[in-house]
């Protein structure tokens, strides 16, 4: 008959490290995101340039040994602009998905332990928040308010805290009735003990899948806006309003260089995110694995 | 069921109201006079100080807060959404020429994303863990992760540079027009809308077509003797489609950023491109109206998923 | 007896040419690929059904006796793997056939009936187009409006009230007993030799079941068809069967006629089931249930299977597995001790 293999270190961390590590796309998305943020981080040493060094004589060439990447119409050096917008790009990112866990969290166990009307409450909120297109939302707010980075972060954050909230909840539900959580509240532990002893630890796993798609989708997010010129305001550099330019068809015919680039980086950049929020999922509940 | 869609209707209609304070609010918020966005620009340049002050409290809006909401809901349900700030014309007619090309494009794209996304997951459903299955998955990460607008314009290096096969911009041609030319500028934003939604679209059908493919009446068709075709189109793919067709309903909204975006790439004249436009040029009566028209399209296409999920399942229908 | 040279679907071939059993499993083995590694659910089973005769397969749930009836017609998941010495119906060897010319048997000469009727039944057809599609899908050349009548005719046939009506419904408007009878016309639509019954009873009410019972017994009369009656209770054996198969852990461990079986098992297991059957005439408190629990799949127990459980348990039986060997005519028992078990007049 057969006999089952003792795995080597069985915790449920090392267990999911484990599952992690199968997934060829996750880990070399995970190479590739540590070198991005590490480009981005040294992007002045890298690109040797600054980015918002105009050089009209310069302007519009294609790639050379001083400019790797070639020039935009004012002359600034492709690449450099290419690194520092990855900054802003990741930091987007990393902010709006940051404020959606962190309001996700606090709304979904605020549902979870309240219950009653609070819950419906919040619930309710949450399906608003995910029924409208965020997008369009963002449009229609910067349109009023005036476009700018922080609108843009908490804009998106606000629309993403919802699929964490309902995580959280769901976590907080299933904790609230098990005997070690009863067992705290009967020695008086409070509601935000109770978070960062119970909830948070528990809720974690999932809620790190979640935040991981949520910064996919926020950087993407970002680039359109900009790219629609309703985010990151020139002269800053964002990959999205590095493609503003593109919509001339001289542009995309005849300097290519220009708009490649940052397109490949934001596509490369968020598919690299995707796979890796796609292998935490599978290594943190191999049963959702397909 | 009936009691079931009265209450969804309620709660709708409550959330609606409450979405129209909020973009009252913002509305509040815009810089500059408004009643420059209720009366048309010749009245307001050429009009008196007493016209325009006669005006305001015809308005309400020497009036309190609450009140000019009031005017402005009753005023807006009416079909009054004010004028443009950039052309003077009335609101309701600037986005109503619009309405048709956005339309077109996001059903025609609808379409085509169905079209991908249908065969690809009911494929990718029977063949698990093939290489069929695994190209899809491709597909579909691809087209949730790479911005819409990237592929765009990669199509039109594509297609309208390289090939010279289909045109980049506008929704037809002045000097030739017809249905073929229409059709011929629609291909190219169509697809690439179609493609950039196709992908929850083949990932949800392809998991609901793999719980249906394991539940135990397709064993039973199986021991009845049905073909595997059979198996799949009459029993498994008729059940799978009860999530499938709330989810279109629910996507709608996402269906309507993507056209914001195709359309400002491919300049086509949509509800879209008006926004992007008129945000980019402050006409703020026109970003307000367009604000109403989207909270309403995203509570009517919730409301079209409540009736969808109730119409099309016989268990909840005839409760 | 060439395998496969006689046309199984052909309704005219009346009689088998090998004279016989109508149905036979030599040596089935089933293995199922889980994600805990490789279960054995079926070792080395044969057993073979007379035309017309009801046998009953008898066991707990994980004793393989789904597995077993599934494998006839190939409707086990692709993590299952087949093997068999053989498996032939009217003498034909049902493996060797092509997926096409299975489905011709599937729901024709050989029906089934499954055990939870609600999830058996598809929940957005009609039951009238699914009993109908039974008997489309054996016509020779396709009539929607006389399967329809046909179907009509069939749900009046296993006792569904007022069928004309009943037909435009759909599954979740029947009650657990009709819908069962649905599955049962499905089941006899095309007058089969031979019907599969996997725990039909099982997921109804008590007082549902005895009319369920009392039409499975009337439709196997009327059609003649012979059964195979997977079950676990054993009051449903005494109501039915012919012949009872005992399996445990996977393996057949007795078989005998039915009244041998109630009157003298001849196995500790099927002794142990008998007496934890509740009776009339015995206190629920004197019942002897089985001690333990059945045996993981995934890790079996040496020797004889049973062992743990077993009140005859010797140090043999840890380490030698008992064979199946014929005790009498017709009779088999897998057990070291079986004599111990032979009443003494």
């Amino acid at each position: 008959m057969t006999s089952r293999t003792v795995a080597a270190g069985r915790s449920p961390a090392s267990a999911a490290l484990r599952r992690f590590r199968s997934h060829p796309a996750a880990v070399v998305s995970v190479v590739f995101i540590v070198l991005v943020v590490l480009a981005a981080i040294f992007a002045r040493p890298l690109s040797g340039h600054d980015p918002n060094a105009i050089d009209l004589l310069q302007a519009r060439t294609g790639p050379s040994g001083d400019h790797l990447l070639g020039t935009d119409s004012t002359g600034r050096d492709v690449l450099s602009r290419l690194l520092f917008a990855g900054r802003i790009s990741l930091g987007v990112g990393l902010a709006s998905a940051a404020i959606a866990v962190v309001l996700g969290t606090l709304l979904g166990s605020v549902a979870g332990l309240l219950g009653g009307w609070v819950d419906g409450l919040v619930m309710r909120l949450a399906d608003v928040f995910m029924s409208f297109p965020s997008l369009v939302v963002i449009v229609v707010v910067s349109g009023i308010l005036g476009p700018s980075v922080l609108t843009m972060v908490i804009a998106i954050g606000l629309f993403q805290w919802p699929v964490c909230g309902r995580i959280v909840r769901g976590v907080t539900l299933s904790l609230r009735e098990q005997e070690f959580v009863l067992a705290s509240r009967a020695t008086g532990a409070g509601p935000l003990w109770l978070m960062r002893k119970h909830i948070i630890p528990a809720a974690l796993p999932p809620v790190s899948v979640v935040a991981t798609l949520a910064v996919a989708q926020a950087i993407a997010l970002e680039a359109t806006l900009s790219f629609l010129g309703l985010g990151v305001q020139p002269p800053a550099a964002s990959w999205g309003n590095m493609l503003t330019d593109a919509q001339s068809l001289t542009v995309i015919r005849s300097e290519p260089w220009l708009w490649l680039s940052p397109g490949i980086a934001v596509a490369l950049t968020v598919l690299a995110v995707n796979f890796i929020g796609d292998g935490l999922r599978d290594a943190v509940d191999p049963r959702s694995a397909s | 069921m009936a009691a079931f869609l009265v209450r969804r209707l309620a709660i709708n209609v409550l959330v609606f109201f409450l979405i129209t304070i909020a973009i009252f609010a913002l509305v509040h918020k815009t810089p500059g006079d408004p009643i420059a966005m209720q009366i048309p620009a010749d009245q307001l340049n050429s009009g008196s100080a007493e016209f325009i002050a006669q005006k305001r409290h015809e308005l309400g809006l020497d009036q309190s807060l609450l009140m000019q909401y009031w005017h402005w809901l009753t005023n807006a349900l009416h079909g009054d959404l004010g004028y443009s700030l950039l052309n003077g014309r009335p609101v309701t007619e600037v986005l109503g020429e619009r309405i048709g090309p956005t339309v077109e494009l996001m059903g025609v794209g609808l379409l085509i994303s169905l079209l991908v996304a249908f065969p690809l997951g009911i494929l990718a459903a029977r063949r698990r863990n093939s290489l069929v299955d695994y190209g899809a998955t491709v597909v579909s990460l691809g087209s949730v992760s790479i911005p819409v607008f990237f592929v765009a314009l990669i199509a039109i290096y594509v297609f309208t540079l390289k090939f010279q096969w289909f045109p980049s911009s506008g929704i037809s041609d002045p000097t030739n027009p017809g249905l073929l030319d229409s059709l011929h500028h629609l291909v190219l934003p169509a697809v690439i809308l179609g493609f950039g939604n196709s992908g929850p679209f083949m990932r949800y059908v392809r998991s609901s077509m793999i719980t249906e493919l394991g539940a135990d009446y397709v064993r039973t068709a199986n021991a009845k003797g049905a073909s595997p075709r059979r198996v799949v189109l009459r029993h498994a793919f008729r059940n799978s489609l009860i999530p499938v067709l709330t989810v279109i309903a629910t996507n709608l909204p996402q269906l309507l950023a993507g056209a914001v975006v195709i359309e400002q790439v491919f300049a086509w004249p949509g509800m879209g491109q008006l926004a992007v436009s008129s945000v980019n040029q402050h006409d703020y009566s026109v970003i307000v109206g367009f604000a109403l028209l989207i909270a309403i399209l995203v509570l009517l296409s919730n409301l079209l998923a409540d009736v969808l999920y109730t119409v099309v399942d016989p268990r909840v229908r005839l409760r | 007896m060439s395998a496969g040279r006689l046309s199984i679907g052909d309704p005219s071939a009346t009689e088998s040419v090998d004279k016989g059993p109508l149905l036979r499993i030599d040596g089935l083995s089933v293995e199922f690929r889980t994600s805990d590694g490789v279960v054995r659910a079926v070792t080395d089973v044969s057993l073979s059904v007379d035309a017309g005769e009801i046998v009953a397969v008898v066991g707990e749930s994980g004793s393989g006796k789904t597995a077993t009836a599934m494998s006839v017609l190939r409707l086990l998941p692709d993590t299952a793997t087949v093997e068999a010495d053989a498996i032939s119906f009217r003498g034909a060897d049902l493996r060797a056939l092509s997926a096409r010319e299975l489905r011709k048997i599937r729901g024709g000469p050989v029906g089934m009936i499954f055990q939870d009727p609600m999830t058996a039944l598809n929940p957005v057809m009609t039951v009238g187009a699914q009993v109908a599609e039974a008997v489309l899908l054996h016509q020779n050349r396709p009539d929607k409006r006389a399967a329809w009548d046909r179907a009509v005719e069939l749900l009046r046939l296993v006792g569904v009230p007022d069928p004309a009506q009943r037909v435009r419904q759909y599954p979740h408007e029947f009650s657990g007993g009709m819908r069962q009878r649905a599955m049962i016309a499905m089941a006899i639509a095309n007058n089969p030799d031979l019907i599969i019954a996997d725990e039909p009873t099982t997921a109804l009410d008590v007082t549902i079941q005895a009319q369920v019972l009392a039409l499975l017994k009337k439709a196997q009369a009327e059609t003649g068809a012979a059964t195979i009656l997977i079950t676990h209770d054993l009051g449903v054996v005494a109501e039915l069967a012919d012949r009872v198969v005992v399996m445990y852990a996977g393996r057949v461990v007795e078989t005998a006629g039915v009244g041998e079986i109630f009157a003298a098992p001849r196995h500790p297991y099927t002794k142990g089931l008998l007496a934890s059957l509740p009776r009339m005439d015995v206190d629920v408190d004197q019942l002897d249930p089985i001690p333990g629990n059945p045996p993981n799949m995934a890790d079996p127990p040496a020797g004889c299977a049973f062992h743990p459980r077993c009140p005859l348990a010797r140090d043999r039986c840890v380490t030698e597995r008992p064979a199946l060997v014929e005790i009498g005519p017709g009779r088999t028992s897998a057990c070291h001790f079986h004599d111990e078990l032979a009443v003494t007049p």
